[in-house]
């Protein structure tokens, strides 16, 4: 049976401002959705909220794997059944190598039920896994030994967090503007990559604000976040309206989020802080 | 009529001190450097410490009364060493409650010259050789009240001395230990590299128990004539229940190379006095620090790197994190004399602060007299940081785990500058240990 990330009528608000407003959304294993939407419309709080970040308050709805409660959990103990954050901003670790790391990752997400201090799956078969898996991703292994995403560029960081997905082999996997701020070959090894990993394992939520990721990875519903909700679900095609002709149409379609949305701008220019 | 008898303070005083004298049977020309260290420390012992060093260093509740130089020796103690049984070494000594025990050289290096074993027994075997060097360069009985105190006292220590253009390759290994509660170790290393020679000592500190109290009053001389290069280590893993205060200086000749690391790991108190002098053109220092100060620590430094000469080079890298209710100290300081042009000098201190009642401070300095030179320095201190801990934590970490793999990150950039792979292990596996996560 495949799993389902459900999400029922979802208020999230940062420093005691509403932010989404009765966000539902359901995702199952094997599909792909696109989140599109205007700039401070809710689409980077989206993401994370369903992987817990502290610093966003749930003040009412639901989020669950499979009849599970994730509201209460903490990031890690949500990475462990299975959710993944491809970070728009990667942090950098300092000293910490990323093979290093991954070894801790893979195997805290294999074994949910480990404490620290106990044994973390054999070095040979990781280094093996973790060799292969950057070969396909076009990745020079050299990689594996520098410190987690220092000195990185922006397209080695993005895919250094596609790598972490192809290790992790998540149930569902967010990716929160994975594609900008890249080159055209840069998004290319990206999608092709993310086009590999996707299968019917992996439900995944693709934010962006382009087309360019989708149409290597076509998604089966579209969805438009304005002011806090979603407004519109459509398929492949409302992506491709979108990108050629921006929100107008949906605003009229829908002028109380419209009116919502330049409320909330003339306020706070952006919700979501992105540190650039 | 009630009589009181005033309690006798006899900590290191003269009765203490002539016991202690005949208790040695030493060459003469000994005796009397000790003579004269023990008046230079009851002079010193009335005046005040150099504020610039100490006013940061609280020693108040310290009471050298409760302390003593053990007299008898214990049955052989067990020790939880961290480098005893790593490696294979050229040779090897431990010193325990400030007896020498099972000093140990590879004979081909015994051939060649090589001398290595404990201060008390070469004293009387090799005095013409220790003689010139023992604390007349490096370590001075009157730079102040401990150095005096470690000059009237010493207690034994190891010694290596290495003959022009010997080259040993293997690591040499020192253990100090303290075994019973009040002892009081004043061990003194001394280095002695001639022209040419080459060495790696690892040298470590530890406690029998985790209970008995102690006392380190020591110091380290380390002297590279040219074209030598010397690798030192010193692993400070004593119980919290030691006092530790130590003179440590290196001095380094024309083209001679040192690269000198310093853990700092165990002791209630520890002050340690750390200076390089480049006294050659072409010398060259590097100094790392790895400090890990929890509970109720307190770990101060006071380092120096001195360049006399032109076209000397040193650098030195610092790294504490500090938790529970510990403080660290770090005052350091680069002194470039007149005539040391195209001086190269670097310091740098980064803290991690692990909780929110702990303190660091951290202070550099420069003082430069010549004109033609490169010194850079800087500190910094910060917290973990939440967004790390965060993305970590989408990755299947626990906070914790998190929180120790950002740890030893932080600390791996001293570890990348130490070549001594058996090294680097033993200081992150302390680390963890102290983490409590091995």
């Amino acid at each position: 049976m495949s799993s389902l990330l459900k999400i029922t009528d979802l208020h999230v608000s940062v420093d005691e401002k509403p932010i989404l407003k009765g966000v539902s959304l359901e995702i199952r294993q094997g599909e792909i959705h696109a989140l599109m939407g205007p700039n401070g419309s809710g689409k980077s709080t989206l993401a994370y909220t369903l992987v817990g970040h502290p610093k966003y308050e749930v003040t009412s709805g639901m989020i669950e794997i499979d009849g599970v409660p994730l509201n209460d959990l903490d990031p890690c103990e949500r990475a462990r059944l299975g959710m993944f954050l491809a970070f728009q901003y990667p942090v950098t670790i300092p000293g910490v190598k990323v093979a290093d790391f991954l070894r801790h990752a893979v195997t805290n997400i294999r074994n949910p039920a480990r404490k620290e201090g106990e044994s973390l799956i054999p070095m040979r078969d990781f280094r093996k896994e973790l060799k292969d898996r950057m070969e396909e991703l076009g990745m020079d292994v050299e990689f594996a030994r520098r410190y987690l995403n220092e000195g990185f560029s922006g397209g080695e960081k993005k895919r250094m967090e596609i790598l972490q997905l192809a290790m992790l082999q998540p149930k569902f996997a967010i990716l929160d503007e994975t594609d900008s701020g890249l080159d055209s070959d840069a998004v290319r090894v990206v999608s092709e990559g993310l086009r590999k990993l996707a299968g019917p394992q992996m439900g995944v939520l693709i934010i962006t604000h382009h087309e360019r990721l989708l149409e290597y990875n076509v998604p089966q519903f579209t969805h438009v976040i304005l002011a806090g909700r979603i407004v519109e679900t459509g398929d492949a095609s409302l992506a491709h309206e979108l990108h050629n002709h921006g929100y107008a149409a949906v605003r009229q379609r829908h002028p109380a989020e419209a009116a919502e949305e330049q409320e909330h701008q003339k306020v706070a220019p952006k919700a979501v802080a992105v540190a650039h | 009529m009630l009589t009181v008898t005033p309690s006798r303070t006899t900590a290191f005083d003269v009765d203490v001190f002539e016991q202690f004298i005949a208790s040695r049977r030493e060459p003469e020309w000994v005796t009397d450097l000790r003579r004269n260290a023990f008046e230079i420390y009851r002079e010193l012992l009335a005046s005040e410490l150099d504020p610039e060093e100490w006013k940061r260093v609280d020693i108040r509740a310290f009471r050298a009364e409760k302390f003593s130089i053990p007299t008898a020796t214990k049955p052989a103690a067990a020790f939880d060493t961290l480098l005893a049984d790593r490696a294979e070494f050229a040779g090897f000594i431990t010193h325990i409650d400030t007896v020498s025990s099972s000093a140990k050289l590879d004979e081909e290096l015994a051939k060649k010259g090589v001398l290595f074993g404990s201060l008390s027994e070469l004293i009387q075997t090799h005095g013409d050789v220790l003689k010139p060097h023992l604390m007349t360069r490096a370590v001075m009985p009157d730079a102040d009240r401990f150095a005096a105190w470690h000059a009237a006292f010493w207690t034994g220590g190891t010694v290596l001395y290495v003959p022009r253009n010997v080259q040993i390759e293997k690591p040499l290994y020192s253990l100090l230990g303290l075994a019973t509660d009040g002892a009081a170790d004043f061990s003194h290393t001394l280095i002695i590299l001639e022209e040419g020679a080459s060495a790696t000592l690892l040298e470590e500190t530890a406690s029998a128990s985790s209970t008995a109290a102690g006392l380190h009053v020591g110091a380290v001389e380390l002297l590279l004539a040219a074209r030598s290069n010397l690798c030192y280590v010193q692993i400070q893993n004593w119980n919290d229940k030691v006092w530790h205060f130590a003179h440590q200086a290196g001095r380094v000749e024309a083209s001679a190379s040192l690269q000198w690391t310093a853990g700092a790991i165990g002791a209630k108190l520890a002050h340690i006095h750390q200076e390089v002098f480049l006294d050659g053109k072409g010398a060259a220092a590097e100094v790392n620090g790895v400090t890990f100060a929890s509970e109720k620590q307190m770990i101060s430094y006071y380092t120096q790197q001195t360049h006399n000469a032109p076209n000397t080079h040193s650098d030195l890298l610092y790294k504490d994190v500090v938790r529970d209710h510990a403080r660290c100290v770090w005052r350091g300081m680069i002194k470039v004399a007149k005539d040391a042009q195209k001086t190269d000098g670097y310091q740098r201190n980064d803290s991690l602060l692990l909780s929110e009642t702990c303190r660091v401070d951290a202070i550099p300095g420069l003082e430069i007299e010549a004109d033609d030179v490169r010194c850079t320095h800087g500190a910094t201190c910060g917290q973990v940081d939440e967004e790390q801990l965060f993305y970590c934590m989408c990755r299947g970490l626990r906070r914790m785990e998190a929180m120790h793999l950002i740890v030893e990150g932080f600390f791996q950039r001293v570890y990348d500058r130490i070549p001594v792979e058996i090294v680097r292990e033993t200081l992150g596996q302390a680390v963890e240990r102290k983490l409590g996560i091995s």
